[in-house]
Parts: structure tokens; sequence; C-alpha cells
């Protein structure tokens, strides 16, 4: 084997604690009722559709995404709308959310259930894009950004490949795992149907060693699809996240403030892959996802194919209920995710792990100070000096803050996760990309 | 359902390293080296050790407690570093009062007057090496016959020298090193210890474990010691080339006196040290080079102590100009 190909610079290598790699995806019946969140993604949230009183199937459009960056949604149960009001999203924030009833569970006709597999793609590259900006995908891997968006390049861009995230370097998840092995066919031609939604000669999936089972089998079957090549990647954190990914496989870098567009590229995840097959093939939008529901002292932890809106607290009591030592519920990874306030809170598009942390698990150790042991450097993988932004940052030199690129930090977590000090680096760094941000809009302005 | 969650911003999880672990980790990292001093010099070499640590840990904690009112942290590890450091960079004939005057200097002044753990400029334990000097000439250049009254609690009177300072008389007389050659120690002597100098520096073999350690432990990055050493070959051995008659060869000059110690557990040391990686370059090539042009032109035969403070004062300035590169920036894409 060649050299094992990953990003040059940075990184670290939490625990794994992929406890539910060997469990099979299950199905999660509906809740009793759902809340569907009409903002789950990146930009403006969706507008309502549907009214109290309205009865609603499985794949029911119920809220659409009117500007440019929005996403359509539609409902993952059947049932009557019980309202139109608010719900809790995974920040605590009470947001814009449709709340149906669960009754039964009937379908919209045009979905097609069986389990066969359409291996044909017949549908033209404009109408692969605006069936995914109906069929309300958007990205799985967590960032939840609008899908068809990422299609539509702008004149005077060149893109020539389509980069397929299989990585899951979060701690924990197990997700995208299952569904390499589980739906391999179906997520390899969803990649086909996004290649040529996007219309390249290349696409590159990338998967961590730490899956040889995945790479092995998405390999063998790739070799029926001629435009597909698949890489097994090192394991070190963040190897997932957008930029380094592509500097992985492609050896390109993205620079600070610019996107995979500009070095000739669009990233999406196995998990959209899967929606897009969804959509394209099988007229399904997208209405469920796989969610890894996992902890140290969860009973029966493991991957569930959950219905958008499931409560947070119905999928853990599918997985052996909720263990009197949790202390912090996370929507996500343990590097990436939001600690959630509160167990009423819904899976998203973008919940790709519930995560219970005990007590020991959840604390914070006291922060003392700072020996200069420029860890936090090394494992930055944008080349950024978190101990420096932190210090920016508590004296609130925003304009210093600014000309040391906190805005390039992609918030993974390194710097926090390996500083001896238990500083909170990544707060002050958040912290410092918000005032950046109000004191360019501020003197834009 | 009514239990309390804690919220908090990610990263949720966090490594096992702490600043305790990393100090207590350079302890074990000195224990080779603490191994071979008392071997080589005895039981006055381990008592010697055990006041400098405890004084700094005693200094530490009193400045903390009650002049700083501050909650002490001397259970870090962190006084207990610099002070076997400083026994280490120190000969054992030196008198146990002037050993605790040293820690005090050491922590309370290059320490603890800065604002503690992770602020001092300079690397506390070469202050107080630096200082003892000026202050004790006579016993800090007093330097005990290797393996020989090893049992003695007393202050030896009688003496040999340095390897280095064998070389630095040659060249103050302008003799060529011929004359001394019969008073230097071969290779593998000082290779493995059985010389005379500081506590802590003459075995080569001792700080190697102790660098292989901490390297394993991630404690310290290789090019700090590998750079410092190779500039000290590098500029010893121009000379050496020219002349070899009058000057030593860069091999001798990397395992005599303190550059082993210096580069392997001074230059490392974070708090005094650059954040980059190219910044710890360029500091560790100015302390080889300093350390050369003091051995091969200076007044005193030993240059490592003051190499490294000098570099020491250049560290903001170095991580002012040398920062990491950042991605996407610097490459054509």
């Amino acid at each position: 084997m060649a050299v094992v190909k990953t990003f040059p610079m940075g990184g670290v290598h939490p625990p794994e604690n992929k406890f539910t790699a060997d469990s099979a995806i299950q199905i999660l019946d509906p809740p009793d009722e759902v809340a569907i969140l009409l903002g789950q993604h990146i930009g403006a949230p969706a507008e309502a559709v549907v009214q109290k009183g309205d009865t609603v199937k499985v794949g029911t459009l119920i809220g659409e995404g009117k500007a440019f960056i929005s996403a359509n949604v539609h409902s993952s149960v059947s049932g009557t709308v019980k309202r139109v009001d608010e719900a809790l999203d995974a920040a605590g924030f009470r947001k814009p959310a449709v709340v149906i009833s669960v009754e039964g569970d009937e379908w919209e006709e045009r979905i097609d259930r069986s389990p066969e597999l359409v291996t044909e793609i017949n549908t033209p590259a404009e109408e692969i894009v605006q069936r995914i900006k109906a069929a309300g995908i958007v990205g799985m891997g967590g960032a939840a950004f609008p899908t068809n968006v990422k299609y539509m390049v702008p004149e005077g861009k060149q893109v020539d490949t389509l980069v397929i995230n299989g990585v899951e370097c979060e701690p924990y998840l197990t997700a995208d795992h299952r569904l390499m092995l589980e739906h391999t066919d179906e997520v390899l031609i969803g990649v086909e149907v996004l290649r040529r939604a996007l219309q390249v000669e290349r696409a590159v999936i990338g998967i961590e060693l730490n899956k040889s089972d995945a790479i092995e089998i998405m390999s063998k079957h790739a070799e029926r699809f001629p435009h597909i090549e698949v890489y097994g990647l090192k394991v070190q954190y963040p190897q997932g996240a957008e930029k380094q990914l592509i500097k992985a496989i492609l050896d390109r870098e993205v620079p600070g403030g610019k996107l995979p567009l500009d070095v000739g590229c669009v990233v999406n995840n196995v998990g959209t892959a899967l929606a897009a097959y969804h959509e394209i093939q099988k007229n399904r939008p997208l209405i469920d996802r796989v969610v890894t529901v996992t902890g140290s002292s969860l009973s029966k932890r493991g991957n569930f194919q959950v219905r958008i809106g499931t409560p947070f607290s119905h999928a853990i009591e599918a997985a052996g209920g909720m263990p009197g030592d949790v202390a912090k519920v996370i929507a996500g990874g343990p590097m990436m995710g939001k600690a959630v306030p509160d167990l009423n809170v819904s899976v998203t598009k973008g919940t790709s792990g519930i995560l219970l942390l005990n007590k020991r698990e959840a604390q914070r150790e006291e922060t003392v100070a700072c020996i200069r042991c420029s860890k936090c450097v090394s494992a930055c993988p944008i080349g950024l000096e978190p101990y420096l932004l932190e210090k920016l940052a508590r004296m609130e030199y925003w304009e210093q803050s600014d000309e040391h690129d906190v805005l390039d930090c992609i918030e993974c977590g390194s710097c926090s996760y390996i500083c001896p000090s238990n500083r909170p680096l990544l707060d002050y760094i958040k912290l410092g990309k918000v005032k950046v941000h109000e004191m360019r809009r501020a003197s834009a302005g | 359902m009514s239990q309390t969650l804690i919220v908090s911003g990610s990263p949720h999880a966090k490594s096992d390293l702490t600043v305790r672990s990393i100090m207590w980790g350079v302890v074990i990292a000195l224990l080779p080296v603490f191994a071979v001093s008392a071997y080589v010099f005895g039981v006055r070499a381990i008592i010697a050790v055990l006041v400098t640590s405890a004084a700094c840990v005693v200094t530490e904690y009193i400045v903390q407690r009650f002049f700083l009112k501050q909650k002490p942290t001397v259970d870090d590890g962190s006084a207990v570093v610099t002070g076997m450091l400083l026994a280490f960079n120190v000969s054992v004939a030196v008198p146990l009062w002037q050993l605790v005057v040293g820690s005090i200097v050491a922590i309370a002044v290059a320490k603890m007057a800065f604002g503690g753990i992770g602020t001092n400029p300079f690397n506390p334990a070469l202050i107080g090496r630096a200082f003892m000097t000026v202050s004790f000439p006579v016993h800090m250049n007093t330097w005990v016959v290797p393996r020989e009254s090893l049992l003695s609690l007393g202050v030896d009177r009688a003496t040999g020298a340095t390897p280095l300072g064998y070389i630095a008389d040659a060249a103050a007389r302008g003799e060529p090193l011929s004359t001394v050659a019969a008073e230097l120690p071969g290779y593998s002597q000082m290779f493995l210890g059985t010389i005379g100098g500081s506590m802590g520096e003459i075995s080569a073999l001792a700080v190697l474990i102790g660098g292989a350690y901490m390297l394993y432990r991630k404690l310290i990055s290789w090019e700090t010691p590998v750079v410092f050493l190779g500039t000290l070959a590098a500029g010893t051995g121009i000379f050496w080339i020219i002349d070899p008659t009058a000057y030593a060869d860069p091999l001798f000059h990397v395992l005599a006196g303190g550059a082993m110690l210096g580069a392997w557990f001074m230059a490392t040391d974070m708090t005094t040290s650059p954040m980059s990686r190219n910044g710890k370059i360029v500091f560790a090539a100015g302390c080889g080079l300093i350390t050369a042009v003091i051995r091969l032109f200076g007044g005193f035969p030993e240059g490592v102590t003051y190499a490294i403070l000098l570099m020491n004062a250049f560290v903001p300035l170095i991580d002012n100009k040398f920062r990491p590169r950042r991605f996407g920036k610097g490459v054509a894409s």
C-alpha cells in the first residue's frame, strides 16, 4: 500500500470509542408526536405550508424554502398537524416548527418503498439539482448546508471533482460507517447521481482506516463505477473536515474565507449521497436519517434510522433509556457536537448522533495558567495560534484577532482538546469570530 | 426526565494531558541523569538534588501562599523540575546553603516575580545558576574527581577540572591542545559520564535516555535538541577543520559540558522557548551558535547557560516573526 493519505498539519487523535460500529441499523418506530423544525439547515427557515388540523402523510411538503439558501421540509410521519408553532432547537432556542400527532404510517403514493435497487439513472443534471432542492436535501454530516446550492456553480468557476466524505472522524459516531456497510450500492448510486448533477468526470470517496470493512466493500462495489475512486485515510481528527479532506485526497488547499468551489471541488457526505439516491431513484424526500445513539453507560446503544422531528428522549428510550449518571447530552459527536439543554429537542437532518456523557466525562477540569507548551499551535489544522487568539479575545483586541486570522478557525476543537491547562481556547476563539464579524459589519455599513 | 443537563461549548472531550503529567514526566526523564550523578559523585549528589528540589518547592509555596495570596500550585511539579535542573547544572562541591540561595533566586526572582508558571521569560534554573556563578565563583568552579569519596558529606577541596576547563586553560596559555591531551577523558568516558563536571551534565547517555522518554511522551519536539547540537557541532567543526591542533573536534563539544543537558532539558523548556516549529528551530540554532562562540572565543570555558538565557530574551521576537504557516496561504492552489 502506498503512503497513507492525510492532511499535513495539526490534528489530534482522541479515543475513538466507536462502541456501535458492529450494530446494524435498527428502524425506530415513529413517536406519538414529532416537532419538525422549519429551520434545520443553514440559511433562511422554510415557510410553513400547512395549518393546524391539516392531514399529512410521510413525504408531504410542510415547509417551503423560498430564499436562495434555504431548504424544503417534509413531514416524516402521517397524522394531523397539531400546531404550527415553536419548538426547542438543539441550542435551546425556540424556533418555528410544525408539530404533528402521529396516526398510522401512511406514505405519499409517489414514494417507491420497495427494497429493489434502482441502478439506472435517467434524470438529467439540471433536474437532479432541482429535485435535490425539492426533496429538502441538506448536508448530512452535521453542517446541514442546502445541497442544491453547492451544485449551482457560479459563472467562471471550474469544478472537476466531487469529494464524498465517509471519514466520520468524530469519536463515537458510526452512522456513516453503517450506511456504507449496509447501503453500499445505494450510496454509490447516490454518489453517481451527484457526480452527474455536478457534471464532473471524477468522484472520490474518503474513508478513515478505522473502517477497513467499509473501505473494502465500498472499493469492491465501486469497481462497477468507472468514475468513482475510494481512498483510505489516516485516523487523525479532523480528517473529515472539508478543507482537510480535500487536502488529504486532492492535495489542494482551500484558503481562509474561500470555498471548496474555489479549488475546483464540491464536498458532500455519504449520508447526503444516500439521500440523493432516495429522492432521484425512489422519489423519497428527506424524511429520516441514521443516528448513532451512544454513550458509555447506555445499555442498548446502537444506530437507528430515525424520523426527522423525533424527540431525543424517544431515541434514548429505544437505546435502553436514560442512565442515571448522565450529565450531558450531545447532538452530534464529542468534538463538534452541541450540548442540548433538554431531552425534548428533536432530531434534525443534521443530527448524526445522540451522545450521552456521564458526570466524569462531562466535567471540565479547572483552568490553570498557560505554560506555553505549544500543543495548541501544533494541533491546529489551520496553522493558527489558539493560545494567542484566546489572549486577544480576553483582552477584547478584536482588530488583532482579525489580523491573526481568527475567522479562519474551523472550530474543530483540537486546541481545547489537547490543552494541558484546560483552557477554554475554542470558547474564546468563537467569541472572537462573532466580535470580528460584528466589527467588520459595523465598518462596512 | 427532570435531570439537569450541563450545557457548554464544544469540544466535549479532553485529552489526558495536564500540566502535572507534563512536569512529572520531565521529572521521570531526569531520573537516569540523577542516577548517574549519584553513581559518579556519591551521597552528596543525592543530598544536593533533594535540597534544591525541596528549596524550590518551599520557596514557591511561600511566595504563592503569603506574598501573592494565591492557591499554591506546587503539586504541578514544575518547581521540582527547576530544583533538579539547578542541582544538575552545578558542581557537587557547592555547599548546601549556596544551593538554597540559588533555588530561592531561581523560583522567587526568575519565576514568581514574573507571575509564576508560564510567565517567566528566562529559564529559572539557569538564572539560579548564573546568579550562583557570579556570587559563589570559588565553589562553582571547584570540580570533584569522579568516583572518589562517594560517601563524604563535606565539601571536597581537591579536584580535577572539566574537559572544557582543560582546553580553555590550554587556549589561555596559547598552547596547542596536545599539551592537555593526557588530561582529557576518552569519548566513551564522556558518553557514559565518568568525568568531572556539573552533577547532571556528565553523562550523554543518561541525557539521551531521558530525552528519548520525553520524545516518546511528546513532551519535547526533536527539532530543538537536534538543531541545537547540530549548530554547535557545525560552528565548532569549522574551526576544528581549519586548525585541529588549536581547536577541539565537534564530537568533543557535543559531549562536553552542559551541551547535552542544555539541548535536551533546558532549551526545550516550554515556557521559555518559542511556540511554532520554525521558531523552535531558529531558537535552537541561536543557542548552538552562541554556545560555540562563547566556548571558542569567550572568557568562560562553557557557554550553554548564557546561550540559552540570551535566546530566551529573543523568544517574544521569534514568536512574532516565525508564525505557523496558515493553511491555504503560501501555496499555489
